[in-house]
């Protein structure tokens, strides 16, 4: 028998394939594809306590092996989200993480609080989008100001509470130490890297907001590294993700220290895409005689 | 229920500079869409992540074929890619997506059908379906690839930016050089010739239904990539603006910000 299963913070998932945040709406969209039964957990499309508009377009930019977005965090708040997405998500039978954003502290905890009688797995805190001007980002790149929001979620949160780490930093270690200081129950990276395209016939940005995160297969090895160096820096369980695209790319994060991982731009590429690699990662064990998946968290050394 | 499939293609053939034809053998696809929809058609070289959208411009229920015609837009672009693909080479697309144009028309209303450049294949496919009176109006820079196919569906006008056939001009020109007149219209093409379309058809009194673009993702709502505003705050979004690949690509021109 193999087994698939890992917990978080106390939360079982039948296997450890999650979907990424903002590329997987809440859910509902990809399930005219596929049950979203053969999942881990679903993480949702960030929530805020208002409707947010988002950016102006172009939101997106392909890249060598990547994309660049600049969504803006666009979303229907709150209450449409509590009376629409989570029932229908709830029809499901995966974990739910609901990924919370904000532009101050005050934003964050009125959304957790909301959360907090409703029928949710975990939290995702986004203290890490590039995109927003002020709030998001700017927690997420001082460890102080992560230490200090961590907390005021945690006092506030009814679910465990993941933190959602940032790349664009000196120091990822750091940040992991700062999260687990706060009273994080995990955290889960990478976030997308800050860049930028131009638009050489146009003579200027090819994103509207000029700026993007980059995300898909270009930024793999970056986030290999940062999980493996925040695996080892804190005791937490870690989600790893960034340029997932199979199951060998999520059994190489796993080795790297990782207890779940997050598909995110490859829903893009592939609709099916976190439902293959659920299905390859069972494959890959049997194939190498591995009957609990746990045993390869961290097996790099 | 949405499809990803991976087609052989049947044919593919240049129709005009740049311009290319593809039948593929769906399994599904092409037995369920509808004029207007648009499927999401995937690069393999991997440096390319993003599926196109290409609008479907025919489909034949029975055999099962699709039919998309495109624009390659440049050097190193995922539809130059495609345009290098030969008969027998497979290619994964998925869909349908979006909306469509509404085909439950009464007979007795007359439809003016407007396409300009490369928004002219959907609306082939929109006029090969529609069952009412229609009027048929195509705009071209100069040559006019898929216009000859038209014919059997309508009253057709053409349009040349260089004059070389029908009325020189845009589709505007060609509609009020002719004095035509609709009930409604449906229309997929530049922004530009959108904006005047919709006022005319304001001032008409009528209803203009238009197909957008935007730089797509998901192509199933997800995203939020591929925004467009709304002039009332969307049930969906429950703010100003509504995904075009979902919500859209076809609109009522009063609702979105053009
Ligand atoms: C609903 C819809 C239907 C369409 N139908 C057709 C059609 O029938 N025939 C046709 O020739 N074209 C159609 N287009 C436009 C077509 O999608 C773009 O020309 C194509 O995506 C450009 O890709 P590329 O590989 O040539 O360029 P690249 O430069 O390689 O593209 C880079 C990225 O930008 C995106 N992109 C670039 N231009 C556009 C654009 N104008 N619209 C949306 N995304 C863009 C690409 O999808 C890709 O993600 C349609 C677009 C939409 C939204
Ligand atoms: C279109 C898009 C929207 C995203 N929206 C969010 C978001 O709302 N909240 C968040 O925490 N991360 C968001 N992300 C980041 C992803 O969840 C993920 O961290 C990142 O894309 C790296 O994973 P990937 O390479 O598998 O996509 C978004 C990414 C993309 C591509
Ligand atoms: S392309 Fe993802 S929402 Fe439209």
């Amino acid at each position: 028998m193999t087994s698939t299963k890992v917990s978080i913070a106390g939360v079982e998932l039948k296997n450890p394939v999650m979907t990424a945040s903002g590329t997987f709406g809440s859910g509902e969209e990809f399930s005219e594809y596929y049950s979203l039964d053969s999942l881990g957990a679903v993480v949702t499309k960030g929530v805020a306590s208002e409707p947010w508009p988002g950016n102006p377009v172009p939101r997106i930019a392909e890249t060598y092996g990547g994309m660049l977005n600049a969504i803006g965090l666009q979303n229907p708040g709150i209450d449409v989200f509590l009376q629409r997405d989570l029932p229908l998500l709830r029809k499901s039978d995966t974990k739910i993480v609901v990924n919370v954003c904000g532009r101050t502290e005050e934003d964050y905890v009125k959304v957790v609080e909301r959360l907090s009688g409703e029928p949710v797995d975990l939290l995702e805190i986004n203290v890490s989008c590039p995109n927003v001007k002020e709030g998001g980002i700017a927690f997420g790149q001082n460890p102080g100001a992560l230490q200090h929001i961590t907390e005021e979620v945690k006092k506030h949160a009814a679910q465990p509470v993941i933190m959602k780490l940032s790349p664009n930093v000196t120091d990822i270690a750091e940040m992991a130490r700062a999260a687990e200081a706060g009273g994080a129950d995990a955290v889960s990276l990478i976030n997308t890297l800050t860049g930028m395209k131009i638009d050489i016939y146009r003579r200027t940005f090819t994103l509207a907001n000029r700026t993007g995160g980059l995300s898909g297969p270009a930024i793999r090895p970056v986030a290999v590294r940062m999980v493996y160096q925040a695996a080892h820096a804190v005791k937490l369980p870690v989600i790893g993700m960034g340029g997932i695209t199979c199951a060998e790319d999520a059994i190489e994060f796993m080795m790297a220290g990782a207890t779940a991982v997050a598909v995110g731009t490859a829903n893009f590429m592939n609709p099916f895409a976190a439902s293959d690699i659920a299905r390859g990662i069972t494959r890959f064990m049997v194939e190498q005689g591995i009957e609990d998946i746990r045993d390869i968290i961290g097996a790099a050394c | 229920m949405k499809y990803l499939e991976n087609c052989r293609i049947v044919s593919q053939e240049e129709i005009s500079p740049g311009i290319f034809d593809m039948n593929l053998q769906t399994a599904d696809i092409a037995g369920i869409c509808r004029p207007g929809q648009f499927v999401m058609v995937y690069p393999q070289d991997g440096k390319r992540i993003l599926p196109r959208p290409i609008s479907i411009c025919g489909a034949d229920p029975e055999s099962r074929t699709l039919r998309l015609v495109y624009r390659v837009t440049g050097p190193n672009t995922g539809t130059g890619e495609f345009s290098g693909y030969v008969s027998g080479d497979m290619i994964r697309i998925s869909g349908p997506m979006g909306n469509g144009f509404d085909m439950d028309i009464s007979g007795d209303e007359t439809v003016l059908i407007a396409g300009g450049g490369i928004g002219i294949p959907p609306m082939l496919f929109t006029a090969r379906n529609l069952n009412c009176k229609k009027v048929i109006v195509l705009g071209y820079r100069s040559d006019t690839f898929l216009a000859g196919e038209f014919g059997q569906n309508g009253d057709v006008f053409i349009a040349t930016e260089d004059g070389s056939c029908g009325t020189p001009g845009n589709v505007l020109d060609a509609i009020r050089e002719n004095g035509l007149k609709a009930d409604r219209v449906y229309a997929c093409g530049p922004k530009p010739m959108l904006r005047a379309l919709a006022s005319w058809a304001e001032a008409n009194g009528i209803p203009c239904y238009i197909s957008l673009e935007e730089r797509m993702a998901c192509g199933i709502g997800a995203c939020l990539s591929c925004v467009c505003g709304s002039r009332e705050t969307d049930a969906h979004t429950n703010v100003r603006n509504k995904r075009v690949c979902k919500d859209g690509p076809v609109f009522l021109s009063t609702e979105v910000e053009l």
